[in-house]
């Protein structure tokens, strides 16, 4: 009979680990013995901010953004745009917007995309409260800035739509030519997108 | 085992954090599913989606295996129709319909109804007309099909203008008219396969008959929710 070499509370770590993006058994087990090797300056800090974090975790009742409070950091920022609330599908796609500081607006986080094959329907994203917030008198502008999918466009024009009623001006992120992109190497969808949506230089 | 075809990509779903399961649609191996590797990187991102058409190598030790597919792009409908809120809910309406036809089983004149379909939405044509009709070929192919050759009380060929809810045959105008409220209107586009319409309300009919019989013979039949996407597109074409 093989004997354990390490304890079950050392194995269930690294079976949690290894669920982690990115991380294998292997490379779990090296990052528990380096937890382990740095005790009081690592694993037990990260300890602590896990288990801050799993009691403050709140999901921001007014855009969906996750925080430690509700409302979020971005909705009780007095220094942001109240104008313009920008759309995304997922609070990575939040985060990433507000990593490049180009936004100054408010966001809303939709939870995901229409998708036919899986099921997803108008009910199951936070819609109704963005039309909530849509229709604020001081809301003159919304930024569908989804990804640029099947599914993240027929979630656009949807939203477009239901948005009609409300009094204000429906935008979308522009389309064509990343940064540092060859002509060469684009599909024919992205060169055409770019194509039509020229200006003028 | 290997097989090369030509297919549209009906969906795809992330496999591990690289790879990507792509549900695809092919005219000689029907619904046919398979792993891409690194088909969640940015190159392969604009290539894998839904309605892009696709030239599959599928790969696998059994047929009945998952297997692998390796992809290369053949006409990127997707980008094509971005635009179009009609033709991209159109485009969830049929990968949504042919999702419930069994894996492996080849359909070609549907996929051929597809092809077309996919063919005058790129291209600007009317096509909403042939949308209830991919509807219907649908039903059909799954044993469902509705009969508009004759009227099944009298046998006439002419002046069919219903269709009886319970067997699914037309009913011509005379034999109906007196159960006209029980009964289903056929609008006229459905009898003749070369008639192309943009006239909403008879469309709205067309789309009214196949929802019944999609209902009937397949949502209510397997305990699911109907098509989102189907109810959003017909809402859609109301405030036309």
């Amino acid at each position: 009979m093989a004997r354990a070499a390490i304890g079950s509370e050392i194995e269930k770590l690294i079976r949690l680990f290894s669920g982690l993006p990115g991380l294998g058994l292997r490379s779990a087990r090296r990052v528990v013995l380096y937890l382990i090797k740095r005790e009081e300056q690592l694993l037990r800090p990260l300890s602590r901010a896990l288990e801050m974090v799993a009691d403050s975790i709140k999901i921001c009742s007014c855009c969906g953004n996750i925080d430690t409070t509700d409302p979020c950091c971005v909705c009780i920022d007095p220094k942001r745009d109240l104008s313009v609330i920008c759309v995304v599908e997922d609070v990575s796609d939040l985060w990433a917007l507000e990593r490049a500081r180009v936004m100054n607006s408010h966001y809303h986080v939709l939870g995901g995309v229409l998708s036919a094959l899986d099921g997803i329907s108008p009910h199951d994203l936070n819609i109704k409260r963005l039309i909530e917030r849509a229709c604020v008198p001081e809301v003159q502008e919304i930024l569908l800035a989804v990804n640029s999918t099947v599914e993240g466009h027929t979630t656009a024009h949807y939203i477009t739509d239901i948005l009609g009623d409300c009094n204000v001006r429906v935008s979308r992120l522009a389309q064509g030519i990343p940064v540092g992109g060859e002509l060469d190497y684009l599909d024919d969808g992205t060169l055409a997108a770019a194509i039509n949506a020229r200006t003028i230089f | 085992m290997e097989w090369k075809e030509t297919g549209f990509i009906l969906g795809v779903r992330p496999y591990g954090e690289t790879s990507a399961l792509l549900e695809s649609w092919t005219r000689d191996h029907g619904r046919a599913m398979g792993l891409v590797r690194g088909g969640l990187s940015r190159r392969w991102k604009g290539i894998l989606q839904p309605g892009n058409r696709i030239v599959l190598n599928w790969r696998g030790r059994f047929s009945e295996q998952l297997g692998v597919f390796i992809v290369e792009a053949d006409h990127l409908y997707a980008s094509e129709l971005m635009n179009c809120p009609l033709a991209l809910l159109a485009l969830n309406v049929m990968n949504e319909l042919v999702h419930i036809i069994p894996e492996r089983d080849p359909h070609p004149r549907l996929f051929d109804s597809y092809e077309h379909l996919l063919n005058a939405m790129s291209k600007g044509y009317v096509w909403l007309a042939d949308l209830v009709r991919f509807e219907l070929k649908v039903l059909s192919e799954l044993g469902f099909g509705i009969d508009l050759t004759s009227c099944v009380a009298t046998g006439d060929v002419d002046n069919l203008v219903y269709v009886s809810p319970r067997s699914g045959r037309a009913v011509s105008r005379s034999a109906g008219l007196p159960y006209s409220d029980r009964l289903l209107p056929l609008p006229p586009f459905l009898l003749d396969d070369t008639l192309v319409t943009n006239d909403i309300p008879l469309l709205l009919q067309g789309f009214k008959l196949a929802g019944f019989f999609l209902d009937r013979h397949v949502y209510s039949f397997r305990k699911i929710a109907p098509s989102c996407m189907r109810e959003i597109l017909i809402k859609r074409l109301i405030l036309l």
